[in-house]
């Protein structure tokens, strides 16, 4: 093994740890969401300091790599690939927040009739198995898996645009609940965000594995 | 003036019964600069001596096929006019040791017997120094001998050198492997100045020497040519996993 390798390696670490940190604040998000549990939002939001400074170390260790090693081919695409990852990641732990603090804000539980039918916690779930996908693709240099996620992508967008008629319909009919009904459907349009933050993982995963450039795309 | 200036064709190159290049194949556009990389003893420098015809001084060397320059077969055209389009320098710089700086820089027509008149050598000497960009350090001391500049002002000499007869092609065996990085960044941006007149061949070890100033890389594995292509390919997304192996650096 290089001393690239080795830098490569403990690049690739950092990136699984940071992206399994990401993951468990979505899950604890959802959580948070589903019980309005504030304490646990809380938490959330103090976590997302951890997942900013995963992001300073991973841009910081990637600058290092370019300017001491000069990587190139596969090890170039891979150091490219973890950079934009990183970024998509940090995004993603920002969503998290961002939700976390609709759920402080919140003055009451979330009517569980208009979760359901907004398929709320379905975007949730759905958003958390493309992140766990890409991050199994990921560590597996599995690109088959990463191609997968981009049909939960298109489930999440279906869910996002059918949203507007259905938290309308439920303002219509529940005009004291408008706040909850807009953190409802701010809140589904940061998960629709998150599917977005995968498929780029997914793009960038296939371009440093395969060296084919995805993004922009109709058909990917 | 584009196009083809260098073509191999099925070209073979032995010592005695030892084959070092194998049925090499290649085709150099004029002006590019083309980087010869690959393992020691791949036969990167082999190549390069075969198409000025160095490689036959060598005891035992022989060669098979063709190394076409503007469609003429090396192998069939006189020696002297060859070496006349074809400028070589090496890795150690190599200023003739009794010349002055001045005699350097215009011994292709000293040593080829050529006359040229005063006011035509004077311009010769100083339109080649100005081409390797050393005329402003040494135009007050022309008269001092090459050797006592130091190694990177030898080797932009050596190059004057090899341009002050007017080649089509300039080959390079590692030009600055003897050098330290600021001679180097200066042969570098001189290289990147030359390939305007120039076509150049240049041999290296330094990868990123490669990348920074080669339009097309050749990659040469057992003394065959695996990869040909645009730098820019070669050091992103490499087709022979030979080469990738090798610029990554998990050769062997």
């Amino acid at each position: 093994m290089t001393h690239l390798d080795t830098e490569l390696q403990i690049l690739k670490s950092e990136t699984i740890s940071m992206w399994e940190l990401v993951i468990l604040q979505m899950r604890k998000t959802r959580e948070a969401f589903l019980q309005l549990d504030k304490d646990l939002a809380r938490e959330v939001i103090m976590n997302e300091k951890r997942v900013n400074s995963y992001e300073l170390k991973i841009d910081r260790d990637c600058e290092h790599i370019f300017a001491l090693f000069n990587p190139v081919a596969v090890d170039l695409r891979f150091v490219l690939a973890v950079l934009k990852t990183n970024n998509n990641l940090e995004r993603t732990g920002d969503i998290a927040e961002g939700i976390a603090k609709f759920i402080i804000n919140a003055g009451e539980p979330f009517d569980q009739n208009l979760l359901k039918s907004a398929r709320v916690i379905e975007m949730f779930d759905v958003g958390i198995e493309m992140l766990s996908d890409v991050l199994n693709a990921f560590e597996n240099e599995d690109t088959a898996l990463a191609r997968s996620v981009f049909k939960k992508d298109e489930n999440l967008d279906e869910i996002n645009v059918k949203a507007n008629s259905v938290v309308g319909n439920y303002i219509a009919n529940n005009i004291d609940r408008i706040d909850e009904s807009l953190y409802i459907l701010s809140t589904i349009r940061k998960l629709e965000r998150v599917g977005d933050q995968a498929k780029n993982i997914a793009e960038e995963i296939i371009f440093y594995i395969e060296a084919k450039v995805l993004k922009h795309r109709s058909q990917p | 003036m584009a196009g083809t200036i260098l073509k191999a064709k099925n070209f073979n190159a032995f010592f005695g019964q030892n084959q070092v290049l194998k049925n090499i194949n290649l085709d150099i556009m004029r002006n590019d600069v083309v980087a010869v990389m690959g393992p020691s003893g791949c036969g990167k420098t082999t190549f390069i001596r075969c198409i000025n015809r160095m490689h036959e001084l060598t005891p035992d060397a022989t060669a098979e096929g063709e190394i076409l320059v503007d469609d003429k077969n090396v192998y069939k055209m006189n020696l002297i006019v060859l070496r006349r389009k074809i400028g070589m320098v090496f890795q150690r710089p190599n200023p003739f040791p009794t010349m002055s700086i001045y005699q350097n820089a215009i011994a292709g027509y000293l040593l080829n017997g050529i006359k040229l008149t005063k006011s035509k050598k004077d311009e010769v000497v100083e339109t080649s120094l100005k081409r390797v960009a050393l005329w402003d350090e040494v135009k007050d001391s022309l008269h001092k001998k090459g050797t006592f500049l130091s190694g990177g002002q030898q080797q932009r000499l050596c190059i004057a050198r090899a341009i002050s007869l007017n080649p089509e092609i300039l080959l390079l065996d590692e030009p600055t492997s003897a050098l330290d990085p600021i001679s180097t960044s200066k042969i570098e941006e001189l290289i990147y100045e030359l390939k305007k007149n120039y076509t150049i061949i240049i041999v290296t070890h330094n990868m990123q020497q490669a990348g920074r100033i080669s339009d097309k890389t050749a990659f040469f594995y057992l003394g065959e040519v695996l990869e040909y292509n645009v730098t820019k390919e070669i050091f992103t997304n490499p087709k022979h996993e030979k080469t990738q192996n090798y610029i990554t650096g998990h050769f062997g």
